[in-house]
């Protein structure tokens, strides 16, 4: 791709993509918690996945970020319709800064299995990105904050949601390689984007 | 990535020569493989321009030339002396484009601030741009709805904002893709009269024959070539004639 | 659809800069972690409930409506403190958080949108020195609000589409029909919308050093 036409094609269409996932993951926040058990398990973390699955390291990160600067803004999007700047506030703030980081983990690991991914293989990224990294910063900071002692932090704060968070893992491997092979992002073959 | 070449003049300095027109010299264009424009050499000067083709002809690509929108990947665009691969900014404050889906176009809250959204982005100050806005919100009767959430508008009226936005910023020439398709019979006929009326160059894309009525050229594009370049009359006749035979 | 925590009322808290509200809410948490006693967090709670429904006229229904969404984790925090430390330890804990996440609650309920978009504008300020334009930020922002209804509406519409044909799937195969394509034909929409952006100059703005967003 030459230099001009990078230069006007990517970055805009990239701000797009951006906010595109930030609202996908606003609205998989609107949609009704599906109880298991005692837990409630919310969609939005599903499009953490998705932004970094589809977008890649670096647009998944902004658009996750960017999601949660229209959180802190005083846009109720999170799942339960919280918003503003109580949620970033309270116990479970840590999971909520880990989102971004998730994303990129997940989008980076992504782009190296690009030519190589597959719906097991996504949901194993998804599982490291979504699952390992959201509560390796997650926990610690409810423990921190709530102060807790580490197995009742453990407890309450992942243990109970991992379930879900595989399922969800897999459902975001399932799309992300639909998209992957409909209309592919992190890596564009020169698409016929203007002649439809 | 986006580094100005040193010694390169911001778009502001870039003097453009008006009387030039388009010039389209050996332009193709591929995606990856596939060949959508090719061999293109062209100089359009007229003041109404048509260009017309079946779906997948190539005039999509066509239109998004004459800005800058895509650069070719072969050949050059010049409009009015300023190529499109180097000068783009300054292409486009001269070059507007209108969409066939005004929702594409629309994206700021309310139709007052959707309109001044390019003369944001040419830093024109805030007071001349209310005027602007204001001025061209009459002149296409949505002077009203200013306040009014853009996307509550109907269907015509948002073609008709999404054409202010564009108008708005003075552009010399201004490229239209596929203006009336997604419109009904009344809208389609205010546009072609605001179309009619527009003191710049014009060039539609169009799907819609009649909207051709008066124009002083029409290009027939098929299979990624111009294969037509007549006055309406014999151009479209040679396009049914082409499409008579599929 | 209204998509903000703003309750308009004209009091001295709604005038406020929003970036002193920030500010104030963040010393807040700081002093509340800094003096981890019983006085302060309950000292705090208090001066936050009067600013929130005296002074800021506040309907009680907005904080207690913050407060309800985390009253599980609060309980919950109280009971493991009571047992595993002590109860003044679990009041204290819980009195803090329920402070701060008020506090919050108050800022976005006195603060609008816009003028939030417009501190966050100028917090990327400082950022233009690595390159991001805060204006970028703030195009950003609007189209994110822009595709939320898009997406609810084009999500309904497939809905009914796949109904029209007598299907509705699940599991696995809905992920296909459904969410895939959906996901497809918005991408497609976000590309529209970013070139018709660029054509009226979206990336037009001289920049001298800038290379992302």
């Amino acid at each position: 791709m030459d230099r001009a036409r990078e230069e006007t094609d990517v970055k805009t269409r990239d701000l797009a993509y951006i906010a595109l996932f930030a609202a996908i993951t606003a609205v998989l926040g609107t949609l009704p918690a599906i109880a298991v058990g005692p837990v409630p398990i919310t969609a939005q973390t599903l499009g953490v996945m998705l932004a970094g699955s589809v977008l890649g390291a670096r647009r998944g990160f902004l658009a996750v970020l960017l999601f949660l600067v229209l959180v802190a803004v005083g846009l109720p999007l999170l799942s339960g319709g919280r918003g503003g700047l109580a949620p970033f506030a309270g116990a479970s703030a840590g999971y909520l800064f880990s989102w971004p980081v998730a994303a990129f983990v997940i989008g980076w690991l992504t782009e190296r299995s690009w030519h190589r991914y597959t719906v097991l293989r996504g949901t194993l990224i998804n599982v490291v990105g979504g699952i390992v990294v959201i509560y390796a910063v997650g926990v610690p900071v409810l423990k921190a904050v709530a102060g807790l002692a580490w197995d009742d932090a453990l407890w309450t704060g992942a243990a109970v949601f991992i379930p879900g968070d595989l399922v969800k893992a897999f459902v975001a491997a399932a799309i992300a390689d639909v998209v992957r092979r409909s209309y592919p992002v992190i890596e564009r073959p020169r698409r016929a984007a203007a002649t439809r | 990535m986006r580094f100005r070449r040193p010694g390169a003049a911001p778009a502001d300095a870039d003097v453009a020569d008006p009387g030039r027109g388009i010039e389209l010299r050996g332009v193709g264009h591929r995606y990856g493989d596939r060949v959508v424009l090719a061999g293109i050499d062209l100089r359009l000067t007229e003041p109404r321009i048509g260009v017309i083709g079946a779906n997948g002809s190539g005039k999509s690509t066509f239109a998004r030339l004459l800005n800058g929108l895509v650069v070719p990947t072969g050949g050059q665009v010049i409009v009015d002396g300023l190529d499109t691969r180097t000068q783009v900014r300054a292409v486009r404050r001269r070059v507007g484009f209108v969409f066939q889906d005004p929702d594409a176009q629309i994206v700021h809250p309310t139709v007052a601030e959707d309109v001044g959204y390019g003369l944001e982005n040419q830093g024109v100050p805030p007071d001349e741009r209310a005027a602007r806005v204001a001025e061209v919100l009459a002149r296409y009767g949505l002077a009203g709805h200013a306040d009014h959430p853009a996307h509550l508008l109907s269907g015509g009226q948002k073609q008709l904002l999404a054409i202010a936005g564009v108008l708005v910023m003075r552009p010399a020439r201004v490229v239209f893709d596929e203006p009336t398709t997604l419109l009904d019979l009344v809208n389609a006929r205010r546009v072609a009269e605001l179309i009619a009326g527009l003191e710049q160059q014009v060039v539609v894309v169009t799907h819609q024959l009649d909207l051709l009525d008066g124009f002083d050229r029409v290009l027939v594009v098929d299979g990624g070539r111009v294969v037509e370049d007549a006055p309406p009359g014999p151009a479209v006749a040679a396009y049914r004639t082409l499409m008579a035979g599929r | 659809m209204t998509l903000a925590l703003y309750v308009p009322r004209a009091s001295v808290v709604h005038r406020l800069p929003a970036g002193v509200k920030l500010l104030a809410l963040a010393a807040l948490a700081v002093l509340l972690f800094a003096r981890p006693t019983l006085t302060v967090a309950g000292a705090a709670l208090l001066g936050t409930m009067a600013v929130g429904l005296g002074v800021a006229r506040l309907p009680v229904a907005v904080l207690a409506r913050q407060a309800l969404a985390v009253r599980w984790w609060l309980a919950a925090l109280f009971v493991v403190h009571a047992l595993t430390t002590d109860v003044p330890t679990g009041t204290h804990t819980v009195l803090r958080l329920l402070t701060l996440v008020l506090a919050a609650a108050v800022v976005t309920a006195t603060t609008r949108v816009t003028e939030m978009t417009a501190v966050v504008q100028r917090i990327c300020g400082p950022l233009r020195l690595v390159g991001v334009r805060p204006e970028r930020v703030g195009l950003a922002i609007t189209m994110a609000l822009r595709f939320i209804p898009v997406l609810i509406e084009r999500a309904d519409r497939i809905r009914a589409a796949q109904a029209a044909r007598g299907g509705s799937p699940r599991g696995v195969r809905a992920l296909r029909t459904t969410v895939a394509p959906l996901l497809v034909q918005v991408l497609q929409m976000a590309h529209d919308v970013s070139e018709a952006l660029d054509a009226r100059g979206a990336d037009d703005v001289p920049v001298r050093r800038s290379r992302r967003v």
